[in-house]
C-alpha cells in the first residue's frame, strides 16, 4: 500500500475515533447542579407536549461507559491487529498466516498416517481396514458424485465394483486412471458409414454379444465392423484396455445396452471423460483412493 | 454544544449523517481502487472467451448465485475440499462479480476440470440423475434453446468500456462460436463452469 493511502486510511480512521469520543464528552452531563435537586426531582429540559414535561437526566453509566469501552476496544484492536493502513499490529496477525497455521497443524497430524500408507502397496492396502476407511471417506468427498457413493456407476459412469474394466483392473491400472484421468474417444460414425451401415453393425454388435439379432443386419455388419470398429474394439470385439475401447461381447453397456442406445453411441460417438487428479490431490490421498476401488473391484 | 441546531434543521442533519457515515466508506472501499491486489489481474487471467461469457449471462439469469458462492475462504476446511482460497485478482475481470453470499449448493469457484463435460450436462439435465440426494432443479430448457451469439459483441464492448482488455478481433469473432447454429444455452454454461478457478491450483 502506497505511503498516501495507508496515511488517509490512518488519518480517517484516527479522526472518527477522536470524533466519536469528543461527541461523547461534548454532550456529557454529569448530574443535575444541586439547586436543582434540592426538592429531590430532577431537573426539566423545557420541552412540554399535551401538558407532559421531560426530566434532563444526565446518560446513564452503564450506556456512557458501554460507548467508552467501545472506543477503547477499537483503539486496542488497532494496535494489536493490522487496520492502520500499512500498519501490521503488533501480533502480525494475516488471514492467510492464520490459515497457513491451520494447514500446517493438520500436515503434522495427518503427514504420519499418510505416509504409514504410502509404504504400502495397493495390494497390501486392501488388506488394512483403516486404510479402507480413509479411502471409503476421500471417495465419497472426491469420486461420488459421479461414480455413486457405492462406486457402482450410472449410465455413462464406469462401474468400479465390478470386475469389468475400460483400462484395465490392475492395482497399477487403477492407480493411472486416478493419477492422470482417461479420455474415451469413441468417434461418430454416423456421417462417415451412413444410417443403414449404424443399423447392421448394431445388429453384428448385438450377435457377437450374445444378444437377439437381426441374422441378415448381422451379416451385413460384419464387414462394416471389420472395416470401421476393429481396429480399437479388436477383430473379435473383445476390446482394448489399451485406449479404453469397451469389450462389446460381454453384455457391459456403459451408455446403455438398448438398440436406439447402442445406435446412438456408433451414430455420435461416445467422449467419456475421467478427470485427471494429479493436480487436484495430493499424491498419497490417490494412493488411498487406487486402495479402495481396488478393494471394491476385488470385495464384489 | 447546541443540538437542538442539528436537530431543528432536518437539511443540515442529513448533509452531517452523510458526512459520518461515509467515514467508514472512504477508509476501507475507495483506497481498495488504487491498490495493485485488488485491481491487478493474477497470472495468466484472461478475459472470459465468447463462449463462457453467454455461459456466465445464463449462470446469472437462471440465479446460480442465488444457491452457489465463488468463494473459497481461507480456511482449512474450505480448502480441503475445494482448493486454493479465492484472491480478488482473480476477479478483475467480472462485472459484476459472482462471489454470492449463500451456500444451499456447493462453492463453485473452483469447478473448472473437476467433473468432465457429460457429468454437467447429466447434472444440469436433472441433478438427481447423478446425485440422488441433490435439491437442485434440473435446468431442461437450457438443452433447447439455441444460443445465437448476436449479441456477444455489444456485450464484450460494454465490458471493454469498464476495463476488460477485450480485443477488436474478439469483438469481431464474437458470433464465430454459434455460427453453427446448433450451440445450446446449456454449451455454453459448461464451457463456463469449466473454466472457474483453473488458473490457482493447490493440491487438495
Amino acid at each position: 500500500m502506497s505511503t498516501f493511502w495507508s496515511m488517509w486510511i490512518i488519518v480517517l480512521t484516527a479522526v472518527t475515533i477522536a470524533g466519536c469520543t469528543w461527541l461523547l464528552f461534548a454532550n456529557r452531563k454529569i448530574e443535575a447542579s444541586s439547586e436543582e435537586t434540592e426538592n429531590g426531582e430532577a431537573p426539566k429540559t423545557g420541552h412540554v407536549y399535551d401538558g407532559i414535561e421531560e426530566y434532563d437526566h444526565p446518560l446513564p453509566g452503564w450506556w456512557f461507559n458501554m460507548y467508552l469501552g467501545t472506543v477503547i476496544f477499537a483503539v486496542v484492536y488497532l494496535v494489536l491487529y493490522p487496520g492502520m493502513g500499512s500498519y501490521a499490529g503488533v501480533l502480525g496477525w494475516t488471514q492467510t498466516g492464520q490459515w497457513q497455521e491451520e494447514v500446517d497443524a493438520a500436515e503434522e497430524k495427518y503427514a504420519p498416517i499418510y505416509a504409514q500408507y504410502a509404504d504400502m502397496s495397493v495390494e497390501e492396502l486392501i488388506a488394512n481396514p483403516d486404510a479402507i476407511k480413509m479411502g471409503r471417506r476421500l471417495f465419497n468427498n472426491n469420486c461420488s458424485v459421479c461414480h455413486g457413493s457405492d462406486g457402482r456407476g450410472s449410465y455413462g459412469f464406469p462401474n468400479l465394483a465390478d470386475s469389468n474394466w475400460l483400462y484395465g483392473g490392475s492395482a497399477a491400472d487403477i492407480k493411472a486412471s486416478i493419477t492422470h484421468g482417461r479420455q474415451g474417444a469413441m468417434p461418430a460414425w454416423g456421417a462417415v458409414i451412413g444410417e443403414e451401415s449404424v443399423d447392421n453393425v448394431a445388429e453384428y454388435v448385438f450377435n457377437i454379444s450374445g444378444r437377439e439379432h437381426d441374422a441378415a443386419k448381422s451379416e451385413k455388419g460384419v464387414q462394416v465392423f471389420a472395416t470401421y470398429c476393429a481396429a480399437c474394439h479388436g477383430a473379435d470385439g473383445s476390446g482394448m484396455a489399451a485406449i479404453g475401447a469397451p469389450n462389446l461381447t460381454d453384455g457391459v453397456w456403459l451408455y446403455g445396452g438398448s438398440p436406439s442406445l447402442v445406435r446412438h453411441s456408433i451414430r455420435n460417438g461416445r467422449k467419456g471423460n475421467m478427470p485427471a487428479q494429479a493436480d487436484k490431490l495430493k499424491a498419497e490421498k490417490i494412493h488411498l483412493l487406487a486402495g479402495y476401488v481396488y478393494h471394491l473391484s476385488k470385495n464384489q | 454544544m447546541k443540538h437542538e441546531i442539528i436537530e431543528k434543521n432536518i437539511g443540515l442533519m442529513i448533509v452531517l449523517i452523510v458526512v459520518a457515515i461515509s467515514f467508514g466508506g472512504l477508509a476501507q472501499i475507495i483506497p481498495l481502487f488504487w491498490q495493485a491486489e485488488t485491481t491487478e489481474p493474477i497470472e495468466g487471467l484472461k478475459p472470459l472467451d465468447a463462449m463462457a461469457l453467454e455461459g456466465r449471462d445464463i449462470y446469472i439469469r437462471e440465479g446460480c448465485h442465488v444457491c452457489h458462492t465463488q468463494m473459497v475462504r481461507p480456511f482449512r476446511a474450505e480448502t480441503e475440499r475445494y482448493g486454493h482460497y479465492s484472491v480478488a485478482g482473480e476477479h478483475v475481470y467480472e462485472h459484476p462479480f459472482l462471489w454470492g453470499s449463500k451456500r444451499t449448493g456447493p462453492d463453485l469457484a473452483r469447478v473448472g476440470g473437476r467433473y468432465s463435460d457429460d457429468w454437467h450436462l447429466a447434472h444440469l439435465y436433472n441433478p438427481r440423475d447423478v446425485v440422488p440426494e441433490s435439491n437442485m432443479p434440473g435446468f431442461s430448457w437450457l438443452f433447447e434453446n439455441t444460443l445465437t451469439g448476436k449479441d456477444t459483441a455489444a456485450k464484450m464492448t460494454a465490458l471493454r468500456i469498464v476495463g476488460v482488455p477485450y480485443t477488436d478481433e474478439d469483438i469481431a469473432n464474437a458470433a464465430v462460436p454459434f455460427s453453427s447454429g446448433e450451440v445450446k444455452e446449456v454449451d455454453a454454461l459448461v464451457v463456463y463452469l469449466q473454466q472457474l478457478g483453473t488458473l490457482l491450483t493447490r493440491k487438495r
